[in-house]
C-alpha cells in the first residue's frame, strides 16, 4: 500500500494543535529561552559538575591540589615581580595579600570564559547526537569553577588571618558580605562573554585563541595588580569603565580593608552583567538552532 | 489508540557544501582585503574560477517530506546510505533544526544516536550509567531507581565497578544499551545502533525493542540497513532516497520493493523476441514466472509454496529437453537445483511445441531473504547444455513472526540457506 507523501495534514492540525508537546521549526524566536527546560535539566547540570571533577582528581597526579599550587604560585610570582622588582604601589596592604586576592577572584572570571567559550567545539561530539538544553554546559563550568574558587579562596583567608594576627593593617569590612554578589557578577561576566564567543567560534575557530590573548590584556586594565587610586590620569578612564573594577575593588575593600569603590559603581556593573548575559543568550539561541551543521 | 505520535510536514534540509565562510577569520579577512584592492581571491585554486560557487551550493538532505506516526506504531525507516535517514533522525532529536516544514511531536523523545553518548573514560561503569541516562534525560532519582535492573539488563555486574576505559568494546556496548534499555520515553528513536556487538547482543536488543513496543505500547522509529530485522520488528516502513519519500506502508511490501529495487530482476521475464531469447536451434526460452496461490508472486510468504512456471518452445522436435532450475541466495550461495525428472518426459523426447514446466517448491522451506533463479534446459546422454539464464528471476521471501513458521516466537536473526520446518516430539522419560 502505497500512501501519497504529499499529505494534506491541514485538516487534522487546527483540532489537535492543543495537544502536541513539541514543535520543531525552523525558526526560533530569539527570546525562546527556554528556562523552564533547563531547570528539568538540573540533575545534569550536577552530573556535569562531579564529572569534571572527579576525573580532574583521577586523571592528575597533584589533582585537587591543582588548585592551590597553580595560584599560589603565581601569587609569589606577582608578589616577586610587582611588588619587588617593579614595586608598584599597594596601598599600604601587604604585597602578597593584595596580589592574592586580585588572583583569586580574577582566575575565577577567566576560568569562566576560556572554557565556556569553546563549548561548542569541544563539546561538538556530544551535542551532535543528543538533545539537552545547551546552556547546560557553560552553566556547569560555571559551577565547577566554583569548586576551584572556593579552594582558593579558603587558602586566601588563612593566610588573610595569618597577616592578621601577625599585626598588619588589614581588617574585613561590611563589603565582605558582598562576596556572593561578587562571585555572582563574575560568574554572569565570565558566562555572558564565554557564550558570545561560542556563539562566534562555530564559524571562525580560531577566536578561541583571541579570547585567552584578550583575558591576559583585560588583567592589565583592571586593577588587579595595582590599586585603581594608582593608576596614572591619562588612562584611568579605561579602568573606570571596565566593569570588572568595581568587582576587583570591593572584592579587596570587603576583606583587605582598603579599596576604591561605590555602591553605585556596583550597581551599574550589574546592570551591565544582565545585559551582557542577556545579549549572550540571544545570540547563543540563535546559533544552537543549526551550529551542528557548521561547527 | 489512534492519535499520532509525530507528524512531519513539509520537512526539507539544506546543507551548504564545501568550506563554509572561510574556516578562519584571517582567511576571510584576507579574502575581504583582496576584494577590496581588485585584486583576485587569494585562496582559490590555480585553474578555479569563482571560490563562491563553493560556498554558495546548497545540498538538499531532506526535500519536502511529509509523514504521520500513530502513537505505539513501529516505524523502520531504511533507504541507501546518503538518504537521508541520520538527517531526519538528527531533526526529530532536535540537535539540529530544518531548513523549511514543521514537525509536532506529542510525548517525550529519546534518541539512540550513538552507543554511549557521554561516557567518560575515567569514570565507572556505575557512575557512567549515571552520566548517560541524564544526557539522555533521566532524573537522578529514575536512575537510582532502575539502577539494578541495568547492571542485571548489561550482564557486567563484575566489572562495574571498574573504569571503562578498561572495557572491550562488546563489554562497553553491552553497558550502553543496557542504559539507552531503560529509559521511558513515549517516542523512541534509534539509529542503526544495532550495527555494533555481536549476535547475542542484537538478539537481544531486537528483543527488547520489540517488547518496549507491544508491551509498553511506544512509538518506535528504526533506521537500520537490516532489512531483516525491520521487517521482523516493523509494522510500517518508509523508503527515503535522495531526500524524499519513495514509499511508506506495510513494512514486508516496502521492505520487498527496496530490496527489489537493489537488482534488476523481478519476478516475472518474457523474451517476446524468439531470434534474442535465450536457446539455440533446438529449443527457446519464452517466459519464466514465480507465482504464489496462483498469483505473481514478488514477495513470497515463508509459508507459502512456490510456483516456478517455465514456458518454452522446442523447435525441432526429437530431442529429450529437461528444464532445471538453479536457486540462489542474495549472496550467491547456491541452496539447491532441480531438474524436471519426475513430470513423464524424462526418456521422452520433445517434438515441437510450446511447453510449460512448473516446478513446486513447498512452503516452510526457504530462508528469508532475496532468492535470485537461474533457469536453464539440458539434454543428458549426451550432455549439452542448450541455454542457461542466470539471474533470469528473483523474489523476496518475509517473514513475519507466527505459530506455524519454523521462527515461532524467535525475534532475532535467523542464519541458514534453507528455513524448513522439520518435526519434533517431545515426551517426559522420567520425573
Amino acid at each position: 500500500m502505497k500512501e501519497n507523501p504529499q499529505i494534506n495534514i491541514s485538516a487534522h492540525s487546527a483540532a489537535a494543535d492543543a495537544g502536541w508537546t513539541t514543535m520543531i521549526t525552523p525558526h526560533r524566536g530569539w527570546l525562546d529561552w527556554r528556562l523552564k527546560q533547563l531547570w528539568r535539566y538540573r540533575d545534569l547540570i550536577s552530573l556535569f559538575v562531579w564529572r569534571d571533577f572527579v576525573s580532574l582528581y583521577k586523571q592528575t597526579i597533584l589533582g585537587p591540589l591543582w588548585h592551590i599550587v597553580q595560584p599560589l604560585l603565581t601569587t609569589i610570582t606577582f608578589t616577586i615581580i610587582f611588588g619587588k622588582i617593579a614595586n608598584l604601589p599597594t596601598n599600604g596592604i601587604p604585597p602578597f595579600l593584595f596580589y592574592m586576592s586580585g588572583i583569586v577572584g580574577w582566575t575565577y572570571f577567566s576560568n569562566n570564559i576560556t572554557k565556556t567559550s569553546s563549548t561548542f567545539v569541544t563539546n561538538s561530539a556530544l551535542l551532535g547526537k543528543v538533545y539537552f538544553h545547551r546552556l547546560v554546559i557553560p552553566i556547569s563550568i560555571a559551577i565547577s569553577n566554583l569548586i576551584s574558587f572556593f579552594i582558593q579562596f579558603a587558602i586566601f583567608l588563612i593566610f588573610l588571618a595569618v597577616y592578621y594576627f601577625q599585626g598588619f593593617p588589614v581588617h574585613m569590612t561590611y563589603w565582605a558580605c558582598y562576596t556572593p554578589l561578587f562571585l555572582l557578577m563574575l560568574a554572569g561576566y565570565g558566562l555572558g562573554g564565554g557564550i558570545i564567543v561560542s556563539a562566534l567560534t562555530t564559524r571562525y575557530r580560531d577566536l578561541t585563541q583571541l579570547v585567552a590573548f584578550g583575558v591576559q590584556l583585560a588583567m592589565y586594565v583592571t586593577p588587579v595588580i595595582y590599586p585603581l587610586s594608582k593608576a596614572g590620569p591619562h588612562y584611568r578612564w579605561l579602568l573606570q569603565y571596565n566593569p570588572l573594577t568595581p568587582v576587583v575593588e570591593g572584592f579587596r575593600l570587603g576583606f583587605l580593608g582598603a579599596g576604591d569603590v561605590t555602591l553605585t559603581q556596583l550597581g551599574i556593573s550589574f546592570g551591565v552583567m544582565l545585559i551582557l548575559l542577556a545579549i549572550g543568550t540571544m545570540l547563543f539561541t540563535h546559533v544552537e538552532k543549526t551550529f551542528m551543521d557548521t561547527v | 489508540m489512534c492519535e499520532t505520535a509525530i507528524s512531519v510536514e513539509n520537512v526539507s534540509k539544506a546543507y551548504r557544501l564545501g568550506q563554509i565562510g572561510g574556516g578562519t577569520l584571517r582567511e576571510d579577512v584576507a579574502r575581504w582585503w583582496a576584494k577590496l584592492r581588485g585584486k583576485p581571491d587569494p585562496f582559490l585554486k590555480i585553474g578555479e574560477e569563482h571560490h563562491a560557487r563553493k560556498i554558495g551550493e546548497q545540498f538538499w538532505a531532506l526535500d519536502n517530506v511529509s509523514f504521520q506516526v500513530k502513537q505505539g506504531e513501529v516505524l523502520g525507516v531504511i533507504g541507501r546510505n546518503g538518504a537521508g535517514k541520520s538527517t531526519l533522525l538528527k531533526i526529530l532529536s532536535q540537535v539540529t533544526t530544518p531548513t523549511s516544514g514543521q514537525i509536532k511531536i506529542k510525548g517525550r523523545i529519546a534518541s539512540l544516536l550513538e552507543v554511549g553518548t557521554g561516557f567518560h573514560p575515567e569514570l565507572t561503569g556505575r557512575e557512567n550509567i549515571f552520566l548517560n541516562g541524564a544526557i539522555l534525560g533521566m532524573t537522578k532519582a529514575e536512575i537510582r531507581k532502575k539502577l539494578d535492573e541495568i547492571v542485571a539488563f548489561s550482564e557486567i555486574e563484575d566489572f562495574i565497578d571498574t573504569p571503562v576505559k578498561r572495557y572491550s568494546s562488546g563489554m562497553y556496548v553491552r553497558l550502553a544499551f543496557a542504559v539507552a534499555a531503560h529509559l521511558e520515553p513515549e517516542i523512541l528513536i534509534v539509529d542503526e545502533v544495532l550495527a555494533v556487538g555481536d549476535a547475542e547482543f542484537q538478539k537481544k536488543c531486537l528483543g527488547k525493542m520489540q517488547s518496549v513496543s507491544r508491551n509498553d505500547g511506544r512509538t518506535v522509529l528504526f533506521v537500520s540497513h537490516q532489512i531483516a530485522a525491520v521487517t521482523r520488528l516493523c509494522e510500517r516502513a518508509l523508503w527515503l532516497d535522495a531526500g524524499r519519500i519513495k514509499q511508506h506502508g506495510e513494512a514486508n511490501s516496502v521492505c520487498s520493493e527496496y530490496l527489489a529495487n537493489g537488482s534488476s530482476a523481478m519476478s516475472r521475464r518474457i523474451w517476446a523476441n524468439g531470434d534474442r531469447a535465450p536457446g539455440n536451434e533446438w529449443v527457446r526460452l519464452e517466459s519464466i514466472e514465480a507465482f504464489s496461490n496462483g498469483k505473481p508472486a514478488s514477495n513470497l510468504d515463508i509459508q507459502s509454496a512456490l510456483d516456478i512456471c517455465i514456458n518454452y518452445r522446442a523447435l525441432k522436435g526429437g530431442k529429450i529437453l529437461i528444464p532445471n532450475v538453479h536457486f540462489y541466495t542474495d549472496d550467491g550461495t547456491i541452496i539447491f537445483i532441480s531438474h524436471d525428472w519426475h513430470s513423464g518426459w524424462r526418456t521422452k523426447p520433445k517434438p515441437r511445441g510450446l511447453y510449460q514446466t512448473i516446478f513446486t517448491v513447498p512452503g516452510n522451506f526457504f530462508n528469508e531473504g532475496r532468492i535470485t533463479v537461474k533457469v536453464a534446459v539440458s539434454t543428458y546422454q549426451p550432455f549439452e547444455v542448450h541455454f542457461e539464464e542466470p539471474d533470469a528471476i528473483a523474489f523476496t521471501v518475509v517473514d513475519s513472526s507466527g505459530e506455524m513458521t519454523s521462527r515461532g516466537d524467535y525475534a532475532g536473526h535467523l542464519p541458514g540457506i534453507v528455513r524448513p520446518l522439520i518435526g519434533s516430539r517431545t515426551g517426559l522419560l522420567s520425573e
